[in-house]
């Protein structure tokens, strides 16, 4: 396998970028963290969204509380792209510190909006400079002087509004949705707002083509964040016992968790809960605590990071041994070791197939969209009581922490799936059970029956040591294999069980992509500039591991198979070659690990280099 | 004593249980080993305490100790987990369904090294249930290293000398709010079975640190967790009876000799402090006796410290009566409507 290294440089395919101008361009609020340009930055794109224009937001933030610069990617596209762009046709500098490197970020022919008193020299000659007096109007607004900075950041939505086109009532309404209705806030901002709309409507004669108008693309749909949207598909799962053990990005997941369990499984008369999620000491105790209660028979499920699942090594492979289900969320980060915190990856996908000493093999499912977030979320306890066997939900921070729109989630089509669990009448019936047999149904699943059941043959005992299959202790080497041999049937089982891949075949083309995750925005967008010049691409989307017989076909069906990915490694194509050796010579990696989401020019670039090379 | 109601002749408990029905499968420790004394004592305590099988959970880390669980109880499910990661399945199993009675058996290396963070945060979280470590300051399955329990100044074959002092396992349950800590001797089995049968009353979580010699590795006289030094070092700090709350029991303890303590079950213990000293409701009282007890290289034995005030984590979690694992998808899904006005609300 071979990384690719794509140099920017002239290509023969002639890849045209689609033109920045009305409802197609990128904001970027270069901030200081801490500031409270959070709240301004989702004004905006609330705003951007109630009018209608399809808008992403991605926060591209430090590892720190306050003072480290950060960065707000506001993407509006009236054509439905997403994904993160190279680019930025307007830049909001706020942040002195990353002046320079921020001014130059800027697009040529776009725009930097920067506070006047930072008396700037205006040196690009392909750029148009706004300046705002974002300090000046700050302390005019009348907040005291610990809230000046929170509503200076009210200046650039006022001024961004009167440039672009955006409409203070919608403006207004994201602000009073954010302070929940409450009269003095909305005042004071709005009211910085309206002064900042005034000022530039005096003082700034407008030289750019960026603008935004009313379009019907958001009707019907909502803006969420994938660990919001993975936490309710949890609790629509039917989750009962959630550990944890807090590590960025994945905290907000149990933090959402918490929020809509409060508000959906609380008794109101009595306060009884009927569900319990603990705060473990660390990432081992979180998963033990899930473990046991996945054998007790609660859905059980924790959420961390590329750092915890390193610390949930031992245990994840005990619990495939022992056929416990419990649910797992990976929000990626980037690693090596604790790597960046808060960028984003897809850098434990390897680890995660294979967690575990000895021979392991894990089930994945892998979320692109919001509403995949919650269908896995109800889905992964439904596979993994029948399976019983972990269930890794491999998000990322892209997905987890940023806003998407999504459309409403779909309300589970199907009951709860609890497995093969036996009662007390049907042990009576059956006359016993054998723990870790699949005679009836070769599917590799073995009956199991929960602490409690009252009967005198329910009982068995777990152990991660050599069981046979009435799980009692053995060293033979038969016994052993014979288990082995069990657990990579139910692997084969998985294998008709998980979410099938969303292929789009098109007719003719001979280049295949294959990718997963948050990288499918920027891929649906690459396909069209690829498109456009004239290099017809087929994609199929994994949606699971292991694979299905979908991608068998499909490899088979394209001669050159790009893999793209959000890793320095490419560890999915690792893993396909090692799924499918016999067009293992035919895949090759489109990866790339800067802890950033990837974009639709890169990757279009990327894969024309490839062919081109050819 | 005289507590204890003898089976009835027919060899039935209150539940019309044999003692055949507590056994488990044959013990693979070696011969002499204390932890099959300990074994012995569960099922003993067990038949007697009318425990129904099915209701309970059997509960183990790694190591010969953890072992032991498939020795006794073969109608109760039984969880041999992680090394030093008991503590944090049974904290999920008991959230899981909070009706359950549960029995670990730990080792000094599983709580003492490795599980010493999973030990501590059980007993801060007050899992309900009775944790026993069989203590003998060595690793046996390794063949022979010094634990974070062995005494300072101990002479091992294999380890040499170990220069380090020795983790208290009572005193770090104590330490960590433990609202039962007691410490016993797997050679005397009668004060073993009393230690039992109170810690099963207990609302929380119930440490008992028994003294396990290993014939094996650490039988050296020298060593406080040999069976000539406990047998000859052993001070009985307080005898006590255990009287079921379904009995009326009558006690032959004089006046002013004893303190009785109410179990959340209604039980009552008894305690007859035999050296007047030791009042196990007093925390302070119960690490000095602890302190002192290092310093002498004396081996307490008896209930230590008694708190039944504190909620229990079931309690402390709100959890409804029917255990989160009984509860059915129509208590567990909310409803088609929820789901769309939460999305209203997001649009």
């Amino acid at each position: 396998m071979s990384t690719t290294s794509v140099q920017r440089g002239p290509l023969a395919t002639d890849l045209h970028d689609s033109p920045a101008g009305v409802n197609n361009f990128c904001i970027v609020a270069a901030t200081v963290n801490g500031s409270g340009s959070q709240t301004a930055n989702n004004v905006l794109v609330r705003a951007l969204f109630r009018m209608g224009i399809p808008v992403s937001g991605k926060n591209i933030f430090p590892s720190n509380i306050q003072g480290l610069p950060t960065w707000f990617h506001i993407r509006v596209s009236e054509a439905g792209y997403v994904g993160r762009r190279d680019s930025a046709e307007v830049v909001v500098a706020l942040n002195k510190a990353t002046s320079a490197q921020d001014i130059a970020s800027v697009s040529p022919g776009g725009v930097l909006i920067y506070p006047t008193e930072w008396k700037l020299p205006e040196e690009r000659t392909d750029i148009t400079y706004y300046a705002l007096p974002v300090q000046q109007m700050a302390k005019d607004s009348g907040a005291n002087a610990e809230l000046r900075p929170y509503v200076a950041n009210m200046v650039y939505v006022g001024a961004l509004a009167e440039l672009l086109g955006i409409e203070l009532d919608e403006i207004k309404q994201a602000i009073s949705e954010h302070f929940g209705g409450k009269q003095k806030p909305i005042d004071l901002n709005f009211g910085v707002v309206l002064a900042a709309v005034e000022y530039t409507r005096q003082n700034i004669t407008k030289r750019d083509p960026f603008r935004v108008q009313r379009s019907n693309k958001t009707a019907g749909k909502l803006l969420i964040n994938g660990n919001s949207a993975g936490a309710l598909g949890a609790i629509f799962g039917g989750v009962s016992v959630a550990a944890w053990y807090p590590i960025t990005p994945s905290t907000s997941l149990v933090d959402a968790l918490s929020d809509y369990a409060k508000e959906l499984r609380v008794n109101k008369q009595t306060g009884e809960r009927a569900y319990a999620i603990v705060q473990a000491e660390d990432e081992l105790a979180a998963i033990g605590m899930i473990v046991g209660a996945g054998w007790m028979g609660a859905r059980a499920m924790t959420a961390t990071s590329g750092p915890g699942i390193s610390l949930m090594t031992e245990f994840a492979g005990f619990a495939y041994f022992t056929d416990t289900p419990i649910v797992l969320w990976d929000i990626q980060r980037m690693g090596p070791s604790t790597g960046l915190p808060t960028r984003t990856s897809q850098g434990d996908i390897l680890m995660a197939y294979y967690l575990g000493h000895g021979d392991t093999r894990h089930v994945l499912l892998l979320p692109s969209s919001m509403e995949e977030c919650f269908a896995f979320g109800w889905q992964a306890f439904d596979l993994a009581d029948r399976l019983q066997t972990p269930v890794f939900v491999m998000s990322d921070l892209d997905l987890g922490m940023n806003l998407w729109m999504s459309d409403a989630f779909a309300y589970p089509d199907k009951p709860f799936d609890r497995g093969k669990v036996l009662s007390a009448a049907d042990l009576e019936r059956l006359g016993g059970f054998k723990r870790y047999s699949d005679e009836d149904d070769g599917t590799g699943v073995g009956p199991r029956t929960l602490p409690g059941t009252d009967h005198p043959l329910a009982a068995y005992f777990v152990r991660g040591s050599g069981h046979n299959a009435s799980a009692e202790y053995t060293e033979k080497p038969d016994e052993w294999q014979a288990n082995l041999q069990r657990l990579r049937r139910k692997h084969d089982y998985a294998r008709t069980l998980v979410p099938a891949p969303i292929v789009d075949d098109i007719a003719g083309a001979e280049v295949g992509i294959i990718s997963y995750g948050s990288n499918d925005p920027a891929i649906r967008e690459a396909r069209d500039m690829l498109a456009a010049a004239g290099v017809k691409t087929s994609y199929l989307r994994l949606r699971a591991l292991p694979t299905t017989p979908e991608f068998t076909r499909f490899a088979e069906q394209h001669d050159r198979l790009y893999v793209v990915e959000n890793n320095f490694d490419g560890q999915m194509l690792h893993i396909l070659q090692t799924e499918l050796p016999t067009r293992a010579a035919q895949m090759r990696s489109v990866s790339l690990c800067d802890g950033l989401p990837l974009t639709a020019q890169w990757i279009s670039r990327s894969i024309a280099t490839l062919e081109q090379e050819r | 004593m005289s507590a204890i109601q003898e089976p009835p002749a027919s060899g039935l408990n209150l539940i019309g249980l044999s003692k055949n029905d507590y056994k488990g499968k044959a013990s693979t420790l070696c011969k002499g080993c204390g932890h099959d004394s300990i074994s012995a004592r569960i099922i003993s305590v067990a038949y007697d305490l009318s425990i129904r099988p099915s209701r309970l959970i059997k509960m183990s880390g790694i190591g010969c100790s953890s072992k032991t669980p498939a020795y006794f109880l073969n109608q109760s499910h039984g969880f041999n987990g992680l090394h030093g990661r008991m503590p944090s399945i049974s904290t999920g199993a008991l959230l899981a369904n909070h009706t359950m009675a549960a029995v670990g058996i730990s080792g000094d290396g599983d709580t003492g090294s490795i599980g010493l963070g999973q030990f501590k945060h059980m007993v801060r979280r007050n899992v309900p249930m009775v944790y026993i470590i069989e203590n003998n300051g060595v690793y046996g399955l390794t063949k022979g290293q010094f634990s974070a329990t062995a005494d300072e100044g101990q002479k091992l074959k294999y380890a040499g000398l170990n220069e380090l002092p020795a983790i208290d396992v009572c005193l770090e349950a104590l330490v960590a709010d433990c609202g039962f800590v007691a410490r016993s001797f797997a050679g005397d089995p009668r004060q073993v079975e009393q230690l039992l049968k109170a810690a099963f009353s207990h609302n929380g979580t119930a440490v008992l640190d028994i003294i396990s010699p290993c014939v094996s590795f650490n039988d050296h006289e020298d060593s406080t967790k040999s069976y000539a030094w406990g047998k000859a070092h052993e001070e009985i700090i307080n005898e006590f009876s255990f009287i079921p709350a379904r009995q009326e029991i009558t006690v032959d303890y004089a006046e002013g000799e004893s303190v009785d303590v109410t179990m959340h079950d209604g039980a009552i213990v008894r305690l007859r402090k035999l050296d007047g000293k030791h009042d196990p409701t007093d925390r302070y009282a119960a690490m000095r006796l602890l302190e002192d007890a290092h310093r002498s290289q004396e081996l307490i034995t008896g209930l230590i410290y008694l708190d039944e005030s504190r909620q229990s984590l079931g309690e402390i979690e709100h959890l409804p009566a029917t255990p989160l694992a009984q509860l059915s998808e129509e208590q567990l899904r909310p409803s088609k409507s929820a789901l769309d006005k939460l999305m209203a609300e997001m649009m």
